[in-house]
């Protein structure tokens, strides 16, 4: 039978139509078969994606338990709300250029403080057990808990700019304590909060009475 | 007598791919998932659970097709199949795990450039009938899954300590964190080929007075 | 949207993540056809070709399939455009250079089912690189692909003269040495940040 099929295969050239039926065949199963699974998994993967932003952005703003984004404002925001609807905090993405791949954070500022309470690498490439220790590493991540980000008088800037310093050196409440031997992804994770902080937090500031709880049930899914 | 010849390449079809076939560790096919996703055991495990799925798929389809198929566009064809069923896999991957989808990136798109599975639609499905291409796609794929486990598992425990996230090492030792880099994909693989290579010059070595006699 | 500087996106896919030393990809054109350096450079400039062309291929029928709403398409197009792009460039240097034809014939057809042209595609989808910074991700992917290939070859063609014990012959000394280029290419890392 195997040999039947070569011989069989081997004959005469077979007319187009024969290969364009072949081709459009094959396309049309290909075409239901992607577009049912599409379909089938759009649902779970929609609500994987929610549960994964919620799970990040309830970290970086602690006491919060729902959230709601807003995405008129040029890049997307989110609102946290605890359990009260008060507004807990507003998370928001930034990257940059780490050590060896861009380096994506999620933060969390408070309005209400003025302070960065939380952060959160979303993606990272950096080297193992050097580099990925601004994932890990406790003191570090103790910079984050209340990072003084005040806005100076006029409103338009940041009281103090967020500031990197050497390992321990950290005496004012804007500066961050960098890794020894991390110093690069440290100094990128700080660029990053600066830069993002400088641009959002005056806007944030300002606009944070019209951030308020959507009236649904609280309890989300 | 009649069973024990149907049973004999049967069997032969599955078992091949596992050891004496190996497509990663003998054919030295699809390399790229085997040093790029291996740097944990469960990232090579899920890597080649989603090539083993698309394997027997593919070969499945293919064989059922191949009296449809002209031989002039069966390539193109092929690729049209397996680029079908790894998108079912990305979609599938995805909706059983975002965090898995992360750590796996690129490389499951990239399935659709694994020699090993156009090679087996080109050179087993589209000659043989469905029950035996599957069993060779079944085969082939743990084959693979098989050497990316093992790739996986030696490179976690060196380079982190410990196996499928728990920790096996005492803490007395020091990861080597090369092998969790790049580069410890290229030395793990080169390191395991040397043992095959070794064991083969062995096996050989013994059989010739065996043959002799 | 990605803001990165179009340096940075050179440095990167050349140096600090080399396609096949840290991406591990197009492994198998990295050791099949790094055996002779004059053959490991027309290769490598046979894939730059196709990459910059293939790149901006990419990233018109992105537009497209984005613009249409169909994202589950985009595999396929990928592969398709992949293939059709390399037949297209086999034709066109048929026609254009009978010299370059010969230099880089027998590389083309090799090239569809090497990983690094759909990796560069699929990458420069995830990172959301703008038309420029894609070609320029081309570019640098390719020069990065051709210097790993060159080095590898320089280092086989004095291998060949060294005692090698016989079950480390073949694959398995080839893969200790791109373990240790790849090791060195390490030293790259922090170069893209400035």
């Amino acid at each position: 039978m195997n040999r039947a099929d070569v011989i069989a295969t081997d004959s005469a050239p077979r007319p187009a139509w024969q290969m364009y039926r072949a081709m459009v065949g094959v396309g049309v199963v290909c075409a239901l078969l992607i577009v049912a699974v599409y379909l089938a998994t759009l649902d779970v993967i929609a609500r994987n994606q929610v549960e994964a932003l919620e799970r990040a952005v309830l970290e970086v703003v602690p006491g919060a338990v729902r959230f709601a984004q807003r995405d008129d404002l040029g890049q997307p925001v989110y609102a946290a709300f605890d359990a009260a609807g008060a507004l807990a905090g507003i998370a928001l993405e930034a990257q940059g250029m780490g050590y060896q791949d861009t380096v994506r954070i999620l933060y969390g500022y408070d309005p209400a403080r003025e302070q960065v309470v939380g952060l959160r690498v979303l993606q990272s490439r950096e080297t193992p057990g050097l580099g990925d220790r601004v994932e890990t590493d406790a003191a570090f991540r103790a910079n984050f808990a209340a990072l003084d980000v005040r806005l100076a008088p006029d409103g338009a800037g940041l009281l103090h700019p967020v500031q990197l310093v050497k390992p321990g050196e950290k005496t004012q409440a804007w500066q961050i304590d960098a890794i020894s031997g991390a110093t690069i992804t440290s100094s990128a994770v700080a660029r990053m909060l600066a830069a993002s902080a400088a641009q959002w937090v005056p806007i944030l500031h300002a606009r944070r009475a019209e951030f308020v709880a959507p009236k649904e049930a609280t309890d989300g899914d | 007598m009649a069973i024990e010849q149907r049973d004999a390449p049967a069997a032969d079809d599955l078992l091949k791919g596992l050891w004496r076939e190996n497509p990663v560790f003998v054919q030295l096919l699809g390399m790229c998932p085997v040093l790029a996703v291996t740097n944990s055991a469960i990232n090579g495990l899920s890597m080649g659970i989603a090539t083993l799925f698309v394997l027997v798929l593919s070969n499945t389809l293919v064989s059922l097709l191949r009296r449809a198929i002209p031989r002039e566009v069966r390539i193109a064809t092929f690729i049209l199949i397996i680029a079908s069923f790894v998108t079912v896999v990305d979609y599938l991957i995805q909706a059983v795990s975002l965090e898995l989808h992360k750590s796996l990136g690129a490389f499951i798109s990239l399935i659709v450039v694994n020699c090993l599975i156009l090679g087996r639609a080109e050179a087993f499905a589209s000659r043989h009938g469905v029950s035996r291409a599957v069993l060779d796609g079944l085969g082939m794929g743990l084959g693979f899954t098989f050497a990316l486990l093992c790739m996986g598992a030696v490179r976690e425990l060196l380079g982190s300590g410990t196996l499928f996230g728990v920790a096996v090492l005492p803490d007395a030792f020091q990861p080597w964190v090369v092998m969790v880099l790049p580069g410890g994909g290229f030395f793990t693989l080169g390191a395991l080929l040397l043992l095959i290579n070794h064991m083969q010059a062995r096996r050989a070595a013994s059989a010739i007075p065996v043959e002799q006699a | 949207m990605n803001d990165a500087s179009l340096w940075s996106v050179f440095i990167n896919a050349s140096l600090v993540n080399n396609f096949v030393l840290a991406y591990f990809l197009g492994i198998c054109p990295f050791l099949g056809v790094s055996g002779k350096l004059a053959t490991a450079t027309r290769m490598g400039a046979a894939v730059t070709f196709v990459m910059l062309v293939a790149a901006g291929s990419a990233y018109a029928v992105n537009l497209l399939l984005e613009w249409a709403g169909v994202p589950y398409l985009r595999l396929i197009c990928y592969i398709v455009i992949i293939a059709s792009t390399v037949q297209f460039v086999e034709m066109l240097v048929k026609k254009l250079s009978r010299a370059l034809f010969r230099a880089l014939g027998i590389f083309l057809p090799l090239i569809t089912t090497n990983c690094a042209i759909l990796g560069l595609a699929l990458f420069q989808t995830n990172r959301e690189y703008d038309l420029a910074q894609s070609l320029v991700f081309a570019l640098g992917a390719g020069a990065g692909f051709t210097l790993a290939l060159v080095l590898m070859a320089g280092i086989r063609e004095k291998l060949e003269l060294a005692s090698v014990p016989d079950v480390a012959r073949g694959a398995a000394i080839t893969l200790m040495v791109a373990g240790i280029l790849s090791l060195s290419f390490m030293g790259f890392a922090g170069l893209g940040a400035g």
